[in-house]
C-alpha cells in the first residue's frame, strides 16, 4: 500500500453486522461455566466445545459472505467506551480478509483441541472450569484479532495474557508451574508497557488509536516518533509471541497441560505478536529502519530457539523451542515488508496446524506413557501407537519442509524473500533462514527418532503402553490432514491475493531469485540435518546426560543463558532499585538521624530506642522534603 | 537596606546582636568561674529537695480535660465581642442574633456531652 | 495602619440551598452527639446507624438536586466569597458521601468481629484486665459515628472552600475526628494508639506549613481569597518571592493528607495501626477531600504561575509512584502493602492533576472515584480474614485461602487486577484517563513514569494472587468470617462498580466531563 492511499472502512451490513456474535458466544459460554459451579460440571465440556464450534461455523458464514462482497474491509461499531474531552474510544470491530484469516484459525484449530481437551482432561476434577478458561481464552483472542483499533486489541491482549496466565499455573500444586505462570506473566507485562506507550503515543500524536486514523496519518509524522512506535510495539509483540529478549517465559509456559501447550502457546496467542505487526504495516512501512530491526530479531531468535532446541531432551521443551524458532521465520517474513506480510501469515497458518498436531501427538505419547516428557525415556513406540506415529511423523516431514507438505508453502518462500533483500542483509539474513532450516530438520528428526525408533528405554513401571481414545485420535488426524494440505491448498487456492487489501501488494520486495535452485539448495540443507540426526539417534541415546564437551552445547542446555540475560537485564536493576529503598527508608532515613543525635547527645544507651517507627524521624523527612521544595520554587523563581 | 525585604534587616541585626552578647557573656563566664564538681554539686536542683525515683511521672488526666474545657470555652468566648459590638447595627439585627445562638448552642452542645460523659465531676 | 471600622463589615448573604449537604452532615452530626448523651446505651447503636446513613443519603440527595438544578453549570460563591458551589464542587462533595456511604456500612459492622472493631471504652488501659473483659464481652462505642460524620462534613466543606482560611478550618474539621477514629481499634490497641499519636504529630506538624503558607499568600496578595491571590499573581508589582514560598508551604499541608512522597512517612504505619474500617475511610475520602483541595488551590489560586511551579510537582509526583511502588514490593503486611499502593496511586492522581487544563480535572475526579471504591472493597475484605487475635495482615498467613474461600479470594483477585490496572477494570480506565489527559497537557515524563512504576506495582499485587492461590495453607491458617449483610452489601458495591466502571466508564466519565469547571 502507498501511504497516500488512504485507509477506509465500510460500515457492516447484513449479515456481517452480526459478528460481534463471534466474540460474544465463547465469553456467555465461559461465563456460565465459571458463574454456574459445580452444577455445570457433567455438561461443562460440551458446552465448552460446543461454544467455540458455533463460532467457527459463524466464522465460516461471514468468511464467505465477505468473499462476495466488493471492499473487502468491514467495521462495526458497538458502543461508546471512553470519551473524555476529545479522546474517544468505541468497542468496534473491523472484519477484513487479515481478521477473517485468524478468525478461521482460532475457532478451527480451537475447536478441534477443544475436543482433544475432552478426552486429555478426561480425569481432571476441574475439567468445567478448565473449559471456562479455554473459552475465555478463545473469546479474547477473538477480541484481540476483531478489534478496530489498538486500544480494543490491547484489551484482547491482556485478555489472553491473564487466561495463558490462568492456564499454565494450571496445575497449581507443582511449584514449577506456580514458577512459569508467574515468569510468563512478568515478562509479558513489560511487552505490554512497551505496547501501551505505543498508543499513548498514538493518542498523544494523532488524536486517536483507532486503525484507520493511525495508518492515515502515520505518514506525516516525523520519521523519529514513527520509528519510537514501531519499536515499541515490536517490543510488545516479543513479550507476547516470545521473541528474544523476552523469549525466556515461553518454554516455562510448557508446565501448563498439553491442549493449552497445543493452543496458546504454538498455534493462536504466541502468533498474536506477528499478527500486531502485520496489521500496523502501515506503522512498519514507513520506517526501513523499523523493518530492518524487526528481520534482525526474527533471524536471531529462529536461531536461537533452533539451537536450543537441539540440546534439550523435554518432548515439549524441544517443541516449545522450536516453536520459538518458527515465529522467528514470521517476524522475519513480516519484517520483510510488501507481499512478504502475507508469507509470514501464511506460515503461521500452516504451523498453527503442523505445530499443534505435534503438540497433540506429544500429548498423547505423554498421556500413554504416563506422563513422561523425557526423550530419552521413549523409543520404539510406532508399534504401540500407529495413529500418533503416523500423524507426528507428518507434522515432523511438513515442519522440516519436505514438498508438498505445508511447511514447504510456507518456509520456502520466507527463505527466498530474505535472500531476495540483496546486499548484505539479503545474505546474512537468508543464510540465516536457510541455516535454521537445517537445524529444524535436525532436532525434529531427533526428536522423531528418539521417540518412535530405536530401543525401548522405558521405566520400569510402563508395561504396555496404550494408544489414546478416539476423542484425542480424531483431532490429531484432522490436524495431521491439514499439516500436509494447508500449505499448497492456501497457495494454490490464491491465499496472497485474499490478503491483498490488507497489506496493499503480493509483491515481494527484491530481486527474482532462482526458484528452482533455490528449492534444490534448501531441500539439500534439510536433507543433510535429517541425515546427521538420523546417523547420531538411530541406535538411540545415553541415559544420562552427555557431559558438555563444547562450550556450546553447555550454552544451549542453559537456554543460550537466557534466564541469566533476563536476570541481568530485567530483574537485577529492579531488585537493586528495591535494595537501596529499603535501604534508604531504614537505614538512611534513620541512620542520619541516629548519627546526628549521636553527634549531639553523645549518649548512645539511648539512642538505640531510635528505631524506624519514629514520629520525629517522619517529621525530619518532612521538614526535609519541605525544605527541598521550598528551595526548588525559588531556584525555578530565581534561577 | 533597601526594598521589600530590606525593613528587616535591623531585625537581623538585633538577632545577630543578640546571639553574640549572648555568647559573649556564656564564654566570659566559663572563662572567669572556678571549676571544682563534686556529687552534690551535679544533682538536679529541686528547691532544695532530693530528687528521687525516675523522671516519668503520671499527671491526673482530669487536669487535662478540665484546661481542655476552659481553654476551648475562653477561646470561643473571643467572637462574641466584636460580635456584640455590631449586632445592634441597623442591616443586622434577627440573623445576627440567631446566627449567634446557633454558634452558643454548638458550643453548649459539647458542655451537655461532657456533662452526660461525666467529665465535669471530679471524684 | 488602616483600622478596620465597624461600619465597614456588612453582613454576608449566606444561600443556604447550595451549602444545604454540608449542614445536614455537620448538624445530623450534633444529632449524633446528643443521641450518645442521652439515649440508653442498647438503643446507641441502631439509632446511631440510622442518623449516619440518612445524614449521608439526604445530603447525597440535596447534591443530587443542585447539580440537576444547574449548580453545575452555574455556580455561584456565597457566605462572603468563602464557599464555592460548583461542578468539581458538588463532584467531590457526592464523592465523598457515596464513598463514606460504604465506608460507613464496613464501620457499622458488628458480626464479623463480635461487638465491632471498635473498642468499648477507649479509656481502659490497653493490656489490662480489664481490656480484656471488654474485647470479649462490651460491645463497640458509637462515638465513631458521629465522629466519622463531622468528618466527613469536614471534607465536604474542604472541598468547596474558596479561601485560604476556611480551607484551613475545614482542614481541622476533618482532621481532628480521624486522628480520634485512629486510636480506636478493638484488638492491638497499642497499635493503634501509635498510630493515632503519630498521624496526629505530624499532621499538626504539616497544619503548621499549611497556616504558614497562609501567612505568606496574605502578605502577598493582602487577601486570603483565592481569586484576589489568582489576581495579584498576574497584576502585583510585588516580588512573587513570597507567593512561590507560600503556594510551596499550602501545597507540602495538602501533599501529606494526599501521602505523596516525601510526605508520605505516616501513611504505612497510620493505614497499619488505625482499625481497618477507618483505614478504608482514610484511603477512600480523605484522599478525594486532599485532592479536592489540591485541584481548587492549582486551578483557581495558582493557575497562571503554572509554569514556575509545575516542574517541582512534577518532580513530587514522579517521586510519589516511584517510590510508593519500589516499597510496596517488599511489604509483607497487607495493609502496608495497600498502604504503599494508595501512596503510588497518589502519584497517578497527581499526574493528571498536573495536566493543567479541563481534561485533568476530569480524569482526576474520575480516578479518585474509581480508587475510592475499589480500595475500600480491598480494605472490606482484610477485615473477613482473621484468626484468634482478630485480623490476620500478615501476608504469609494468606497462603492458601484460594482454597479455603475461593469466592473471597476470586474477589480480591479481581481487585488485584484493577489495582495492577488490567483491562475491562476501573483500575485500567482510571489510568488510561489520567495518563492520557497528562500526555494532552505536555506532561509526558510523567506518563512514562507513570506506566513504569504500574509495571512494577504489577508484581506485588500479583504476589497476593499467587500466595492466595499457589501455596498450601498453613496449618493454623486464618478462618474467613462470613461477612455480616453490611460487609456483604460494601463488598459487593466496591466489587461491581470496580467493573461498571471498567467496562462502561463513560456513566462517570460524562458526569466529571461535565462538572470539571471550577468558579473563579
Amino acid at each position: 500500500m502507498t501511504l497516500a492511499e488512504q485507509v477506509q472502512y465500510q460500515s457492516a451490513t447484513g449479515a456481517l453486522s452480526s459478528v460481534w456474535l463471534l466474540i460474544a458466544i465463547p465469553l456467555a459460554s465461559a461465563a456460565v461455566l465459571l458463574l454456574l459451579g459445580r452444577k455445570a460440571d457433567r455438561w461443562g465440556h460440551i458446552l465448552g466445545c460446543a461454544s467455540i464450534g458455533a463460532s467457527f461455523v459463524l466464522g465460516l458464514w461471514y468468511f464467505f459472505t465477505l468473499r462476495g462482497l466488493g471492499h473487502k474491509a468491514v467495521s462495526l461499531d458497538l458502543f461508546n467506551f471512553i470519551q473524555v474531552g476529545r479522546f474517544k474510544v468505541d468497542w468496534g470491530i473491523l472484519y477484513d480478509p487479515l481478521s477473517a484469516t485468524f478468525v478461521l484459525l482460532i475457532t478451527g484449530v480451537g475447536f478441534l483441541i477443544h475436543v482433544y481437551a475432552v478426552g486429555y482432561m478426561k480425569e481432571d476434577p476441574g475439567r468445567r472450569r478448565f473449559f471456562g478458561y479455554f473459552n475465555l481464552f478463545a473469546s479474547a483472542m477473538l477480541l484481540l484479532v476483531l478489534g478496530n483499533s489498538f486500544l480494543m486489541t490491547f484489551i484482547g491482549w491482556e485478555g489472553v495474557g491473564l487466561a495463558s496466565y490462568l492456564l499454565i499455573s494450571w496445575y497449581q500444586d507443582r511449584p514449577a508451574a506456580a514458577t512459569a505462570g508467574k515468569k510468563a506473566f512478568l515478562m509479558n507485562r513489560v511487552g505490554d508497557a512497551a505496547f501501551l506507550v505505543a498508543m499513548f503515543l498514538m493518542f498523544a500524536n494523532l488524536g486517536s488509536t483507532d486503525f484507520a486514523t493511525v495508518f492515515n496519518g502515520v505518514g506525516a509524522l516525523p520519521h523519529g516518533v514513527t520509528l519510537a512506535m514501531a519499536l515499541l510495539l515490536l517490543a510488545g509483540a516479543c513479550g507476547k509471541s516470545g521473541q528474544f529478549p523476552l523469549q525466556a517465559w515461553l518454554p516455562d509456559a510448557m508446565e501448563g497441560p498439553t491442549p493449552v501447550s497445543a493452543l496458546i502457546h504454538a498455534a493462536t496467542m504466541v502468533t498474536a505478536g506477528v499478527y500486531l505487526i502485520a496489521r500496523s504495516n502501515p506503522i512498519f512501512d514507513a520506517t526501513s529502519l523499523g523493518q530492518t530491526i524487526v528481520v534482525a530479531v526474527g533471524a536471531f531468535t529462529l536461531l536461537l530457539g533452533c539451537v536450543i532446541g537441539c540440546a534439550k531432551d523435554d518432548i515439549k521443551r524441544v517443541l516449545a523451542y522450536s516453536t520459538v524458532s518458527q515465529i522467528g521465520y514470521m517476524f522475519l517474513a513480516v519484517g520483510l515488508g510488501g507481499g512478504a506480510y502475507a508469507l509470514g501469515i501464511l506460515h503461521l497458518l500452516a504451523h498453527g496446524f503442523f505445530k499443534a498436531g505435534l503438540f497433540l501427538g506429544a500429548g498423547s505419547v505423554m498421556h500413554g506413557m504416563k506422563d513422561q516428557t523425557d526423550l530419552r525415556r521413549f523409543g520404539g513406540l510406532w508399534r504401540y501407537m500407529p495413529v500418533t506415529w503416523a500423524t507426528v511423523g507428518l507434522g515432523y516431514l511438513a515442519i522440516i519442509g519436505i514438498p508438498p507438505l505445508s511447511g514447504f508453502f510456507s518456509k520456502d518462500p520466507i527463505i527466498d524473500a530474505a535472500f531476495a533483500r540483496g546486499g548484505w542483509q539479503g545474505w546474512v539474513f537468508g543464510l540465516a533462514a536457510l541455516l535454521g532450516a537445517g537445524l529444524t530438520a535436525f532436532y525434529m528428526t531427533r526428536l522423531f527418532v528418539l521417540t518412535f525408533h530405536g530401543k525401548k528405554r522405558w521405566t520400569d513401571d510402563i508395561e504396555h503402553p496404550h494408544e489414546s481414545p478416539g476423542v484425542m485420535k480424531l483431532p490429531m488426524i484432522l490436524l495431521a490432514v491439514g499439516s500436509v494440505a494447508a500449505g499448497g491448498l492456501l497457495v494454490y487456492g490464491g491465499f496472497t491475493t485474499w490478503l491483498e487489501p490488507v497489506f496493499g501488494t503480493t509483491e515481494v520486495p527484491g530481486h527474482e531469485p532462482n526458484r528452482a535452485m533455490m528449492i534444490g539448495i534448501s531441500l539439500a540443507v534439510v536433507l543433510v540435518g535429517v541425515a546427521i540426526a538420523w546417523l547420531l539417534f538411530r541406535r538411540g541415546t545415553a541415559l544420562v546426560e552427555q557431559p558438555a564437551r563444547s562450550p556450546i552445547v553447555r550454552a544451549a542446555r542453559e537456554n543460550l543463558y537466557g534466564d541469566v540475560f533476563n536476570e541481568t537485564v530485567f530483574e537485577l536493576p529492579g531488585k537493586l532499585l528495591t535494595r537501596a529503598a529499603v535501604f534508604f527508608d531504614g537505614k538512611g532515613i534513620d541512620g542520619i538521624v541516629t548519627g546526628l543525635a549521636a553527634i549531639v547527645g553523645g549518649s548512645s544507651s539511648r539512642l538505640r530506642r531510635l528505631q524506624t517507627g519514629f514520629v520525629r524521624s517522619y517529621a525530619l523527612t518532612i521538614l526535609g522534603g519541605a525544605l527541598v521544595v521550598v528551595a526548588a520554587l525559588m531556584a525555578v523563581k530565581l534561577g | 537596606m533597601s526594598g521589600y525585604l530590606g525593613s528587616y534587616a535591623t531585625l537581623g541585626i538585633l538577632l545577630v546582636v543578640g546571639v553574640v552578647l549572648f555568647g559573649a557573656a556564656f564564654a566570659g563566664n566559663r572563662l572567669l568561674r572556678p571549676h571544682r564538681p563534686d556529687p552534690g554539686k551535679l544533682t538536679t536542683y529541686e528547691s532544695g529537695v532530693d530528687p528521687v525515683g525516675g523522671d516519668w511521672a503520671q499527671a491526673e488526666i482530669r487536669y487535662y480535660v478540665f484546661a481542655y474545657l476552659y481553654v476551648l470555652f475562653a477561646v470561643e468566648s473571643v467572637f462574641l465581642f466584636p460580635w456584640a459590638l455590631v449586632f445592634a447595627r441597623p442591616g443586622f439585627g434577627t440573623t445576627t442574633l440567631v446566627e449567634m445562638a446557633v454558634f452558643v448552642a454548638v458550643l453548649l452542645l459539647g458542655l451537655l456531652y461532657a456533662w452526660r460523659k461525666g467529665v465535669l465531676r471530679w471524684t | 495602619m488602616n483600622p478596620v471600622l465597624a461600619a465597614d463589615i456588612t453582613l454576608p448573604h449566606i444561600n443556604y440551598g447550595a451549602i444545604a449537604p454540608i449542614l445536614i452532615l455537620l448538624g445530623m452530626a450534633c444529632v449524633g452527639v446528643l443521641a450518645e448523651a442521652f439515649l440508653p446505651r442498647t438503643l446507641r447503636y441502631p439509632v446511631q446507624v440510622l442518623v449516619s446513613l440518612v445524614a449521608q443519603v439526604a445530603g447525597l440527595a440535596t447534591i443530587i438536586g443542585l447539580a440537576l438544578s444547574n449548580y453545575a453549570k452555574k455556580p455561584t460563591l456565597t457566605a462572603g466569597d468563602a464557599l464555592a458551589v460548583d461542578g468539581p464542587g458538588l463532584f467531590l462533595q457526592g464523592a465523598v458521601l457515596v464513598l463514606g456511604i460504604v465506608a460507613t456500612l464496613l464501620i457499622a459492622e458488628r458480626s464479623v468481629e463480635r461487638g465491632g472493631a471498635f473498642v468499648a471504652q477507649a479509656a481502659v488501659t490497653a493490656g489490662s484486665e480489664a481490656d480484656a473483659e471488654q474485647a470479649r464481652r462490651q460491645p463497640s462505642q458509637t462515638e465513631i459515628f458521629p465522629l466519622s460524620l463531622f468528618a466527613l462534613g469536614g471534607m465536604m466543606l474542604f472541598v468547596s472552600a474558596n479561601d485560604l482560611l476556611t480551607m484551613f478550618v475545614a482542614l481541622e474539621v476533618f482532621s481532628l475526628p480521624l486522628y480520634l477514629m485512629c486510636a480506636l481499634a478493638r484488638r492491638r490497641r497499642l497499635l493503634s494508639q501509635e498510630a493515632a499519636v503519630k498521624y496526629f504529630l505530624l499532621g499538626a506538624f504539616s497544619s503548621a506549613f499549611f497556616v504558614y503558607g497562609i501567612a505568606m499568600l496574605y502578605g502577598f496578595a493582602g487577601s486570603v481569597k483565592f481569586h484576589d491571590i489568582a489576581v495579584a499573581a498576574i497584576s502585583s508589582g510585588k516580588s512573587d518571592l513570597l507567593m512561590f514560598i507560600g503556594l510551596a508551604m499550602l501545597a507540602i499541608g495538602l501533599l501529606f493528607k494526599a501521602a505523596a512522597v516525601p510526605f508520605h512517612v505516616w501513611t504505612p504505619d497510620v493505614y497499619q495501626g488505625a482499625p481497618t474500617p477507618v483505614t478504608a475511610l482514610m484511603a477512600s475520602c480523605t484522599k478525594v477531600a486532599a485532592f479536592g483541595g489540591i485541584l481548587r488551590i492549582f486551578y483557581v489560586a495558582f493557575l497562571d504561575s503554572r509554569w514556575d511551579w509545575r516542574p517541582v510537582i512534577g518532580v513530587i509526583a514522579v517521586l510519589t509512584m516511584v517510590i510508593g511502588a519500589i516499597l510496596a514490593v517488599t511489604q509483607t503486611d497487607i495493609k502496608r502493602l495497600l498502604a504503599y499502593s494508595s501512596i503510588a496511586n497518589a502519584g497517578y492522581v497527581l499526574t493528571g492533576v498536573l495536566a493543567m487544563q479541563k481534561d485533568g480535572i476530569s480524569s482526576s475526579l474520575f480516578y479518585l472515584v474509581t480508587y475510592g471504591f475499589t480500595v475500600l472493597a480491598a480494605f472490606g475484605l482484610v477485615t473477613l480474614v482473621r484468626d484468634q487475635d482478630g485480623e490476620a495482615t500478615h501476608l504469609s498467613r494468606w497462603a492458601g485461602l484460594g482454597r479455603k474461600a475461593p469466592v473471597l479470594a476470586g474477589v480480591f483477585t479481581f481487585l488485584m487486577l484493577s489495582f495492577a490496572g488490567i483491562p475491562l477494570t476501573s483500575g485500567f480506565t482510571g489510568k488510561f484517563a489520567v495518563f492520557s489527559a497528562a500526555l494532552g497537557g505536555g506532561q509526558t515524563t510523567l506518563v512514562i513514569f507513570g506506566v513504569l512504576s504500574s509495571v512494577l506495582l504489577a508484581f506485588p499485587y500479583l504476589r497476593v494472587v499467587v500466595l492466595m492461590y499457589l501455596q498450601e495453607p498453613a496449618a493454623d491458617a486464618p478462618t474467613v468470617a462470613v461477612p455480616g449483610a453490611l460487609t456483604s452489601a460494601a463488598l459487593a458495591i466496591g466489587a461491581i462498580v470496580t467493573l461498571l466502571l471498567g467496562v462502561w466508564p463513560s456513566v462517570l466519565l460524562d458526569v466529571a466531563n461535565s462538572a470539571a469547571q471550577f468558579v473563579g
